[in-house]
């Protein structure tokens, strides 16, 4: 029996699966001309305040559609179509607290991803395991809110890596929390120095507009290759 | 908090691997994990025992998690330095222009057949 017995070296990373496939669905999404953003942040940080803002200032140029990811309950997906008129679907993780490429991309067929321009993927709202899984997104987004304090990149650092985009939000309440915004800047470029960092209020429309031009930039950019 | 997504990840790759070799069975899996990786060891493990039972070809595998100490490299003086201890911080120079260069992975190492 023991002489059966042998040993099959993989020295594999767990993660490279996962990888290839969101390499993959980066690479047809490119030939689509489809853009993929992947929203993160921690529960009740903005993420679909901001995508109605985003998507209201967007929607008369490109054809959006939003994937909301949630352990359950689809209260975003029917906010966002009631308050953004755009195609809106719901993601069921199965208990899951984040998104892979995989269901990425089983998502999008569902939506049928390629009729648009634009895709938000709005992720489970977790500052810890998004970070872990490429999604395939052509570009990933943290949003962070002033009540959440100017050390979350301190204390969650890969996500704060790993991200194109990190949104300051609800900016109009900075006098009623302590957060430094000076330090919260340091605290990203630490983790991050080349990530693009815009502060934006939902409620007064602060830094819509500079959210809306990054967006415009980086969506066409992507459309033009 | 997302072990058991890992493990799913992992369960799949070594059963594929394990069909590709015709074996009968796999006895253990060694995966190495970094010390800053995210990954709970306890909570990995629990997770891993749950899955197995839904496996083909892993129902019996014992797991063998070995953990890797974190590595951080100092890019102005040269030193290495045990991430958990300083951080991003070097603590010869006081620079922060630092990258880890070891302890984020999590890989699967090799398993045992038959």
């Amino acid at each position: 029996m023991g002489n059966n017995v042998r040993t099959i070296l993989l020295e594999k990373s767990a993660f490279a699966d996962n990888d290839a496939e969101a390499d993959a669905l980066r690479e047809k999404l490119k030939k689509e001309g489809v853009f993929l953003v992947n929203v993160m942040s921690s529960p009740g940080a903005g993420k679909t305040s901001t995508l109605t803002s985003l998507i209201n200032r967007l929607k008369s140029s490109y054809k959006v559609a939003v994937m909301e990811a949630d352990i359950d309950s689809d209260v975003d997906a029917r906010s966002i179509a009631k308050n953004t008129g755009v195609e809106s679907i719901q993601l069921h993780t199965g208990g899951m607290c984040h998104l892979d490429a995989y269901m990425t991309e089983t998502g999008l067929d569902a939506v049928d991803g390629k009729s648009f321009d634009v895709v938000f993927l709005e992720n489970v709202g977790n500052l810890v395991c998004p970070a872990e899984f490429d999604t395939g997104a052509c570009l990933d987004v943290v949003i962070l809110s002033t009540s959440e304090g100017d050390d979350k990149p301190l204390k969650y650092p890969l996500i704060f890596e790993k991200c194109d985009l990190v949104v300051i939000s609800k900016i109009d309440a900075v006098k009623f929390f302590t957060f430094d915004f000076d330090k919260c800047v340091e605290n990203i470029r630490m983790r991050n120095p080349n990530a693009t960092i815009i502060a934006i209020s939902n409620r007064t429309g602060e830094g819509i507009d500079a959210l809306t031009t990054y967006f415009t930039n980086m969506i066409n950019k992507w459309k033009e290759n | 908090m997302h072990e058991l997504g890992v493990v799913s990840h992992v369960i799949k790759e070594v059963e594929t691997v394990a069909k590709e070799n015709n074996v009968q069975k796999v006895i253990s899996l060694t995966l190495e994990v970094g010390e800053v990786s995210t990954i709970v060891p306890e909570l990995f493990k629990d997770c891993f025992e749950w899955s197995k039972k839904r496996t083909e070809l892993m129902q019996e595998c014992e797991l063998n998690l070995v953990i890797l100490a974190a590595v951080t490299y100092c890019k102005d003086c040269g030193e290495t330095y045990s991430t958990t201890k300083h951080g991003k911080t070097c603590p010869k120079c006081g620079s922060k222009n630092t990258y880890l260069i070891t302890g984020s992975e999590v890989t699967i190492k090799d398993i045992q057949v038959e």
